[in-house]
């Protein structure tokens, strides 16, 4: 069973929090839940819209067709009917449609404040779906600390205005619900992590509101300079001085940080960069999707880099793969990557996250001299942080195990190849981690080929047609153990960019690409993919 | 505790930086708790400081002086950090961190090896160089006006703003001192002679002169001493404090008194 609901509005109109209350009331009734929301880059006017898809399954994306339509402006109706699978909700003070109207605006101002209006539809929505008005009450109460007896009336008046249509019921008990960007806060702070450090970019923004408004209880500082330059090189501060430190941007931020990309990786300082991939190139379309920055983030930097970049497809994968990303970035001491992009970052999930913990990394034992760079088995020297006993002296520039300047060629050889010599044992231990999902009919001649968040329709749509689908959650080092075995036969690679990235780095020929800025649904996957079968 | 290091040192003999190296080794001995001391630089000449003084450091990349010492400072508010930077450095490439790093008031200490030249790169003009100036990349004259970064650092917010001679160990290492002590984000721009590329030594010792019975909280005291030398020729050239004020720093109200590296 599942149902979609779509909220069209103005920018200003609150449509964004009016689709998450609708999502939370489901969610007390024991739904999956996963909202869309699709918004410009404007602060009034404009058209967004939420897609709240509901049911009884684990779903990680939205449909394009939806059941019933609440619209509080006309555009919604102009730019959406052809969505609509059952009914119309729209505000009759500002919308012409057919199917239900509901006075809206006037009785909010009536009552207080045309804020209401939301909570008039949230009722009406409610009562639609048959869903016991006390369960809704709860939800709205816990929404707003503010107005309540005048939001409890709203939320009446608009339960009364209609009659239901669906009688959905409670069928087990709420889960957490989280957006991909709170879920990849959340696994960094499971990690160790203690300073998160950002520059705004949209669609990253988020992880640092998240963050800056949690700081007591996730027991976190947030730091906001200057630029996303001043970002990097202060976490290679704050790394360097002991403290887990992560960073987020999207790509055009990114960009600013790749001088200390290469810092991080000659210093072996860890510091986690979360790139949330935006529709570029350059300021592109800030708020929409797409995933065009794969190649750049693996080969970010100059210089040769061990790294691990990890691509979570969904917000449990955000939580586990940010986790990892920082405990392989402080085991390793490099620089991890955590590459997701708006659909992930900005939709909200019904989550169940894993266990995750800090895994110490390797610390100096306090006896003898100091060596920050010493020379070991796997290239990995000891850590210990300026205030121990330690004199700790870190470098961009080549150097000796004391962390020294040196430029002879055999000083600098063997200090490169100490770096190098990390990549092999971090291939050793990834290679006993799920770095590869499989999904679908296994025994499928059609392969799909997905990453990141495009992984939601391709399940769907592979459940459907009894296709196979391979995700990779590492894309650098590329799992080559894992991907090997189960690329086979004929694949086809679905990615959100417009060259076919992740095809290109296992060279597979076959492409389904989108680079419009709209993530794929299952449907337009489908019709795709039926194109081509 | 021994503060040298086996690191041969690269300098040009006769350069500025040895003045400014032997300063801040007194500098730090005085002031005691080396252990709890990071010191950081950025990239030029002035850089190879950090691997002549036996405490902790980072070497950073050019023009991050600043953030990489901000991010030290905010992760442990215990340790003393002193950053190291070029005219290039900090009030070229990376003059943004500089400006902000002051508006903040951190607690860190910056100096900055003020030879109004960019020389690892072999003598192109800088920041502070005189009008006029060939350099190589500027062969019939640099057209651009100096930055008189003493007035910068005040209307940025910097709550120590001094000069110094790295021909005058004792007053720089005075100063060092002081600027370490300072509660706040201190700045000493420290004139330094490169004698390669831009051998300043006598003009200096001609024409420089301590600050006495100047009003160093008086803002608009401080930035009348600073225009007496506008980095050009011409003027006497004030060396001591111009400006010291106590406001609340950084770390301290961005932290409210958690230490991130215990937390
Ligand atoms: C991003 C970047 N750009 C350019 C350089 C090359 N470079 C090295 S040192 C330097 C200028 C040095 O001038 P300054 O900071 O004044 O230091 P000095 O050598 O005079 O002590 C430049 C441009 C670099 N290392 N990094
Ligand atoms: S080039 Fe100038 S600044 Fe560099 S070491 Fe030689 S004298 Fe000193």
């Amino acid at each position: 069973m599942e149902f979609s609901i779509l909220i069209g509005g103005e920018a200003g109109d609150g449509v964004k929090q009016a689709g998450l209350i609708v999502a939370k009331i489901f969610n007390e009734l024991g739904y999956h839940i996963f909202v869309y929301d699709d918004y410009q880059s404007l602060v009034r006017g404009g058209h967004n819209f939420s897609i709240i898809r509901i049911s009884d399954e684990k779903i990680l994306t939205h449909k394009d067709h939806v059941d019933l339509i609440v619209a509080l402006n006309q555009d919604t109706i102009e730019k959406h009917f052809w969505r609509a699978k059952g009914d119309v909700l729209f505000d009759s003070n500002k919308v012409k449609s057919e199917g239900i109207g509901i006075p809206a605006l006037s009785k909010a101002k009536e009552m207080g404040s045309h804020l209401l209006r939301n909570t008039i539809f949230i009722g009406a929505i409610s009562k639609y779906f048959g869903i016991d008005l006390s369960i809704v009450e709860d939800v709205i109460k816990k929404s707003f600390k503010k107005m309540q007896k005048e939001n409890m009336d709203a939320l009446k008046f608009g339960y009364d205005s209609l009659d239901e249509k669906h009688k959905i019921d409670k069928i087990g008990e709420p889960r957490e619900i989280h957006s991909g960007n709170e879920s990849i806060a959340l696994g960094a702070v499971g990690a160790g992590m203690k300073m998160y450090i950002a520059y705004p970019m949209t669609p990253a923004s988020s992880i640092l509101h998240y963050l800056a408004s949690h700081e007591d209880d996730l027991n976190v500082v947030t730091v906001q300079p200057e630029n996303e330059i001043a970002v990097a090189t202060m976490a290679v501060g704050a790394a360097y001085a002991g403290v887990r430190t992560m960073v987020g941007t999207s790509g055009g931020g990114f960009a600013l940080m790749n001088e200390t990309v290469s810092m991080c990786a000659q210093s072996e300082t860890p510091v986690v960069f979360v790139d949330s991939q935006r529709a570029g190139p350059s300021t592109g379309i800030p708020t929409y999707q797409m995933q065009a920055d794969l190649k750049f983030v693996v080969n970010s930097g100059h210089g040769d880099i061990v790294r691990v970049v990890v691509a979570p497809g969904d917000a449990e994968e955000s939580y586990l793969l940010t986790a990892n990303a920082m405990n392989l970035a402080w085991k390793y001491q490099i620089p991890t990557f955590v590459l997701i992009d708006k659909h992930i970052s900005e939709s909200t999930f019904s989550v169940e996250f894993p266990e995750v913990k800090k895994e110490e990394a390797k610390l100096w034992d306090g006896n003898g001299d100091y060596k920050r760079y010493e020379f070991t088995e796997d290239g990995i020297s000891p850590l210990a942080f300026p205030g121990d006993k330690a004199i700790v002296k870190g470098t961009s520039y080549e150097h000796d195990e004391y962390g020294i300047t040196i430029e002879d060629a055999e000083s600098a050889k063997k200090m490169q190849e100490k770096r190098m010599k990390k990549r092999e044992f971090l291939i050793k231990e990834l290679k006993n981690m799920e770095t590869v999902k499989v999904y679908g009919n296994e025994n499928s001649d059609v392969t799909l080929l997905t990453w990141g968040s495009t992984k939601g329709a391709c399940i769907e749509v592979a459940k459907e047609l009894g296709l196979k689908v391979v995700q990779p959650l590492y894309v650098e080092p590329l799992p080559m153990w894992e991907l090997g075995k189960h690329l086979r036969g004929r694949v086809i690679a679905v990615e959100c960019n417009a060259s076919g990235q992740l095809a290109d780095m296992l060279d597979i020929k076959e492409r389904i690409l989108k680079y419009d800025g709209r993530p794929f649904t299952p449907e337009e996957l489908k019709k795709r993919l039926e194109e081509i079968l | 505790m021994n503060l040298n290091t086996n690191a041969k040192i690269t300098w040009c003999p006769g350069c500025g930086n040895f003045g400014i190296l032997t300063a801040a080794k007194n500098a730090i001995e005085e002031l005691g708790n080396n252990e709890k001391t990071v010191i950081v630089s950025g990239i030029g000449c002035h850089a190879k400081i950090v691997d002549y003084i036996n405490v902790n450091s980072f070497y950073s990349i050019h023009g991050r002086v600043p953030p990489t010492a901000t991010g030290v400072k905010l992760a442990n508010p215990d340790l003393n950090v002193i950053g190291f930077a070029g005219d290039g450095d900090a009030y070229g490439e990376g003059l943004e961190h500089l400006i902000f790093a002051a508006k903040r008031n951190i607690n860190i200490t910056m100096i900055i090896h003020d030879n109004r030249i960019y020389a690892l790169t072999t003598g192109q003009f800088s920041p502070t160089s005189p009008e006029g100036f060939k350099g190589k990349s500027t062969p019939k004259g640099s057209v651009e006006e100096p930055f008189n970064p003493i007035k910068l650092m005040i209307a940025s917010g910097a709550t120590f703003v001094a000069r110094s001679f790295a021909g005058d160990i004792k007053h720089l290492k005075e100063m060092i001192i002081e600027g370490v002590k300072h509660k706040g984000f201190s700045v000493i721009d420290v004139l330094q002679p490169c004698i390669t590329f831009f051998n300043t030594y006598d003009y200096y010792r001609q024409n420089t002169y301590k600050l006495e019975n100047h009003n160093f909280t008086d803002e608009k005291k401080a930035i009348e001493k600073a225009e007496e030398w506008n980095y050009n020729d011409g003027g006497k050239i004030p060396l001591g404090i111009f400006y010291k004020v106590d406001k609340p720093t950084y770390d301290e109200l961005l932290l409210k008194g958690r230490n991130p590296r215990k937390m």
